[in-house]
C-alpha cells in the first residue's frame, strides 16, 4: 500500500510571531522553521504503518520555496522512501495546495493521502477537505486513531461531542489530529541516510495546475495587548466598576 | 548508562558547537583537505539558534577564511559609521569621552555591526557547501576519554522522562568517534569544563573570569535610526564593586541592539543583572534611541573574558579547545568573534597537518599552540592582557585610565602584567554586609518583567525530562546560600529559572524552572558554592534566537 503524506514548512511553534512593521505579513527572515506539527504526526503515522507492514511505500510531498527542502529531508529522516518538492515562491492558498495534491494523487495513486488537519501558520483547515472533494475520495478529518485494512480504514475522529468512528473506503484523504501519536526522536544516522534519498523537483505548472487567487490578505496585526487589571477594595467598588464599563 | 548499546559513527574530526569557532574550524579543515571527514553537532535546534553576541565585528579572520566573503553574501551589511563612548555618572547624567581619550582597541573604523546569529547561519551554509556534515538538535553530552586520550563524544539521550525513566520512543545517544575532537561549546562549555579539570589544563593560568551579557533587539522609529552608530558605556547603573559595560548598536532595517554586560565578579548578592539592564535603558542617553520603538527580541549569554592571563592550555591528546570554550575573547576590544574564528582556523590547520603526517590522530595538537603563539591573535590578546584585571582592581574610571595609557602610549606593550586571582564565584560579600538594591518597577514601555522577556527568546524545553541544572548537594541553596547570600541564583539568572518559594508548611524551598533556561551558563559560574552544574538538556531545547 502506498501512502502519500503532505507536509508544510511553517514557523516553529516555539517562536513568538512578529508582525512586519508595515503590517504586510509576519517576519520570516532568520526565523526557525519546522514541519507543521500536525504534518509531523501524519509522517509518524505513515512510518508506523510501514514498519508494521501495512504500507510498503511512503512518499512525502511539499509545496514551497527552496528552503522547504529542509523539511523534506526531515521527513526522509523519519523514514519516508522518497519526496516530491513542488516549487513555488508564492504564498500557497488552500485551493492551490488542494489542486496540486489532486494532480499528485492522480499521478502517484496512493491508497491513503495523509496530512495534518491544519497548518499552525494560517490555521485554514481546508486543504484536506478540498483535496478530497477535488478527487471525489472519501475524507476522514481530525483522526485520533486509524486502523487500516486493505480496502478500508476505521478512523476515530475528535469532534465537539466526543469521539466519532467512521469507516471509509480507500483511497481516502485522512487528516491527523494531535492525539494520533507522538512523533519519534530522529536518529543521527537516519538524518545522514536521508541526505542520499531522492527528492524530485517539479513546478506547479509541470502538474498543469492553475494557482488559485481567491484570497487577498488585507492586513496582518498582532492581537490587542491585555490592559493591566485593577484591584478593588470591596464588593461595592466591584459593582460600581462593572457598571462603569456597562457590564452590569 | 554504560550498559546502553549505542550506534557508533566515525569521522576524522568531530566539532562540538556550530558557532564562529566551530564553523570556522570546519570550513578551514575542508579548505586544507576536502577529503577530511568533518561533523559538527549543535545543541540548538538550528545553526544560530543559540548564538548571541553584540556584535561589532572585526572582519580580520573572515578575510582570511573567505577572502571573497562579500561575493558570497556574508551578512556584514552595516559598516561602523561613528563611535560614541559614555561614562554614565548617574541615572540621568553622563560624560561623553572625547574621541582622543578612547582606548585604541575601542575604535571601530573598518568594523561592521552584525547579527552573529545571521553570520553563523551563513558560515553554516559555507561549511555545508564544503561538505561538512552539521547536525543541529544534537547535544554533545560528554567526551569519550580512553586511556587519557579524547576519542570523540557521545550525543545526548532523547526521550527520558522527568524521573529519569525511558519514555516511549526513547532513543539513546550515539558515539561519534574521531581522530581529533574540537570543542567549540562557547563560554563555560560543560565538556570543556570537565576536560580542563581532568587534564589540568588551567594549572598555569589565572582563574577564568566571566561576564553575563543581556541583550535586546528593538525595532526603532525610522527617524531615530542612524545605521552604523556604535555607543559604548560604563558606569551607572553599576558601580566600582559591581562593574560592567553597555552597548547600543544601530543595525540595518531600523533595528537597534542594546545590551549590558555585568562582570560576574560582582560583590553584592542582591545585584540583579536583568533589572540593572532594564533600568539602564531609562538613562536618557539610551532611552532617546528606544522611545517609541518596540522590543522584538531578548536573550542572555555569559562571556569568557579572562583573556591571556586566564587562558588554559588549549590542547590535550586527541582534542583541542577553541574560541570562548578556551577563552580567546579580547576584552579590551569587547570582541570575541574574530578571535574565536581565528583560534578555530589555527586549530584546523594544525589538525590537517597532523592528519597528513600521522593518520591515526589521538596525539597532542602541539602545532595549534605553536601557531597560536606566533599569530596576530596572540599579539592581540597579549596587548590587552591587563585590561580586565585593571578594571577589576581600580574600577571603571581609574582602570579605564590605566587602559588608556597602556593601549595608547605603550600600544599594549606596557612592561607590567596584572593578575586577578579571585574566582568570580568567590567574590560575593555576605548579604548582611550590603544593602539590598531597590529596583524600580518596569514601565512596560522601555523596561519589562522577566517572563515576558524570556518569552521573546523563544525558549522551549520538553518539560517531561530531568532538569538539566544539577545540584551536587540539594540542601545548599536553602541551608547555606539563602542565609549567607540571600540565594543569589534568584537574581543572577536572566531567565527566572531559580526561585525560592514558600512550601505549604511555610518553609523556603528552592525551585528550578529549567524549561525557562536560555543556556547562558551564569549559574554554573556564579553559584558561591559551585553547587550548580549545567548539563545539556535534550537536543533542540533552549532559546531559538532569530538574529541575535
Amino acid at each position: 500500500m502506498k501512502i502519500l503524506v503532505s507536509i508544510k514548512r511553517a514557523i516553529d511553534y516555539n517562536v513568538r510571531i512578529q508582525i512586519k512593521g508595515d503590517g504586510s505579513g509576519v517576519v520570516t527572515d532568520g526565523v526557525k522553521h519546522s514541519i507543521n506539527p500536525f504534518d509531523e504526526i501524519a509522517i509518524e503515522q505513515a512510518i508506523r504503518w510501514k514498519q508494521a507492514g501495512d504500507a510498503d511505500e511512503v512518499v512525502a510531498v511539499t509545496i514551497g520555496g527552496d528552503a522547504a527542502a529542509e523539511q523534506l529531508r526531515t521527513a526522509l529522516a523519519f523514514g519516508c522512501d522518497r519526496a516530491i518538492h513542488v516549487k513555488t515562491d508564492d504564498a500557497v492558498q488552500p485551493l492551490t495546495a488542494a489542486r496540486v495534491f489532486e494532480a499528485l494523487a492522480k499521478k502517484e495513486e496512493p491508497k491513503v493521502f495523509l496530512m495534518g488537519k491544519q497548518a499552525i501558520d494560517d490555521d485554514a483547515n481546508q486543504t484536506g477537505q478540498m483535496t478530497s472533494a477535488l478527487l471525489e475520495w472519501p475524507q476522514a478529518t481530525f483522526a485520533s486513531e486509524v486502523e487500516l485494512s486493505s480496502d478500508t480504514a476505521k478512523v476515530t475522529r475528535e469532534i465537539d461531542a466526543g469521539l466519532e468512528t467512521l469507516d471509509v473506503d480507500l483511497p481516502a484523504v485522512i487528516t491527523t489530529d494531535l492525539r494520533l501519536n507522538e512523533p519519534r526522536y530522529l536518529k543521527l544516522p537516519d538524518i545522514m541516510k536521508a541526505k542520499k534519498k531522492p527528492i524530485e523537483d517539479m513546478s506547479v505548472d509541470d502538474l498543469g495546475v492553475t494557482a488559485a487567487a481567491r484570497l487577498e490578505t488585507v492586513k496582518t496585526a498582532p492581537p490587542p495587548t491585555r490592559e493591566a487589571g485593577v484591584m478593588v477594595e470591596s464588593t461595592e467598588e466591584l459593582v460600581s466598576k462593572l457598571k462603569e464599563k456597562g457590564l452590569l | 548508562m554504560s550498559e546502553v548499546e549505542r550506534d557508533v559513527m566515525e569521522y576524522d574530526v568531530v566539532v562540538v558547537g556550530a558557532g564562529p569557532a566551530g564553523l570556522s574550524a570546519a570550513c578551514r579543515l575542508k579548505q586544507q583537505n576536502a577529503e577530511i571527514e568533518v561533523c559538527i553537532v549543535e545543541k540548538g535546534s538550528e545553526v544560530g539558534a543559540h548564538l548571541l553576541s553584540g556584535a561589532v565585528f572585526e572582519p580580520r579572520a573572515l578575510d582570511e577564511l573567505f577572502p571573497d566573503w562579500k561575493d558570497k553574501g556574508a551578512p556584514l551589511n552595516t559598516p561602523v559609521a561613528r563611535d560614541e563612548v559614555y561614562f554614565f555618572t548617574g541615572q540621568t547624567k553622563s560624560v561623553k569621552m572625547p574621541n582622543a581619550f578612547v582606548p585604541k582597541p575601542m575604535h571601530n573604523t573598518g568594523n561592521y555591526i552584525i547579527s552573529l546569529g545571521k553570520l553563523g547561519r551563513w558560515l553554516g551554509e559555507q561549511a555545508e557547501a564544503l561538505g561538512v556534515e552539521i547536525y543541529p538538535g544534537f547535544a554533545a553530552a560528554d567526551a569519550i576519554v580512553e586511556n587519557g586520550v579524547v576519542k570523540g563524544i557521545v550525543t545526548g539521550d532523547m526521550g527520558i522522562d522527568k524521573n529519569g525513566e525511558p519514555k516511549d520512543g526513547y532513543t539513546p545517544g550515539i558515539e561519534l568517534r574521531a581522530k581529533y575532537t574540537l570543542f567549540a561549546e562557547g563560554c563555560r562549555g560543560h565538556i570543556g569544563k570537565r576536560l580542563i579539570r581532568e587534564f589540568g589544563l588551567d594549572a598555569d593560568a589565572d582563574p577564568q573570569h566571566y561576564g553575563i551579557g543581556l541583550k535586546e533587539l528593538w525595532q526603532v522609529d525610522p527617524d531615530k535610526h542612524e545605521p552604523g552608530l556604535v555607543v559604548h558605556g560604563a558606569g551607572w547603573p553599576l558601580d566600582k564593586d559591581n562593574t560592567g559595560g553597555s552597548f547600543l548598536y544601530h543595525l540595518e532595517d531600523n533595528i537597534v541592539a542594546v545590551g549590558l554586560i555585568v562582570d560576574l565578579n560582582y560583590s553584592n548578592p542582591y545585584l540583579n543583572p536583568f533589572k540593572e539592564f532594564q533600568r539602564f535603558k531609562h538613562h536618557p542617553k539610551i532611552a532617546q534611541h528606544l522611545e517609541g520603538g518596540k522590543r522584538v527580541s531578548y536573550g542572555s549569554r555569559a562571556i569568557t573574558k579572562g583573556g591571556l592571563n586566564s587562558l588554559p592550555n588549549m590542547t590535550m591528546p586527541g582534542a583541542a579547545l577553541i574560541g570562548c570554550n578556551a577563552g580567546t575573547l579580547n576584552f579590551a576590544k569587547i570582541k570575541g568573534n574574530h578571535t574565536a574564528m581565528k583560534s578555530g582556523m589555527l586549530a584546523a590547520e594544525a589538525v590537517a597537518d597532523a592528519l597528513a603526517a600521522n593518520g591515526d590522530g589521538g596525539d597532542e595538537l602541539t602545532g595549534y599552540t605553536e601557531a597560536f603563539e606566533k599569530s596576530w591573535l596572540y599579539d592581540e590578546l597579549h596587548a590587552s592582557r591587563n585590561f580586565g584585571p585593571a578594571l577589576h582592581k581600580f574600577g571603571a574610571v581609574a582602570g579605564g585610565a590605566v587602559n588608556y595609557i597602556e593601549q595608547n602610549w605603550f600600544r599594549g606593550k606596557a612592561p607590567w602584567r596584572m593578575h586577578d586571582t579571585t574566582p568570580d564565584h568567590a567574590a560575593l560579600a555576605p548579604a548582611d554586609q550590603v544593602e539590598p538594591i531597590d529596583y524600580p518597577r518596569h514601565d512596560g514601555k522601555l523596561s519589562f518583567d522577566i517572563l515576558s522577556s524570556v518569552h521573546l527568546s523563544n525558549t522551549g524545553h520538553d518539560e517531561d525530562q530531568p532538569s538539566h541544572l544539577k545540584l551536587t548537594d540539594p540542601s545548599i541553596p536553602i541551608e547555606r546560600n539563602l542565609p549567607k547570600y540571600a540565594e543569589p541564583a534568584q537574581r543572577y539568572c536572566p531567565a527566572g529559572v531559580y526561585e525560592v518559594v514558600e512550601d505549604d508548611d511555610g518553609k523556603p524551598r528552592f525551585q528550578i524552572n529549567f524549561a525557562n533556561c536560555v543556556h547562558c551558563k551564569t549559574c554554573d559560574i556564579k553559584d558561591p558554592a559551585q553547587n550548580i552544574t549545567w548539563v545539556p538538556p535534550e537536543g533542540g531545547g533552549g532559546p531559538k534566537y532569530s538574529a541575535m
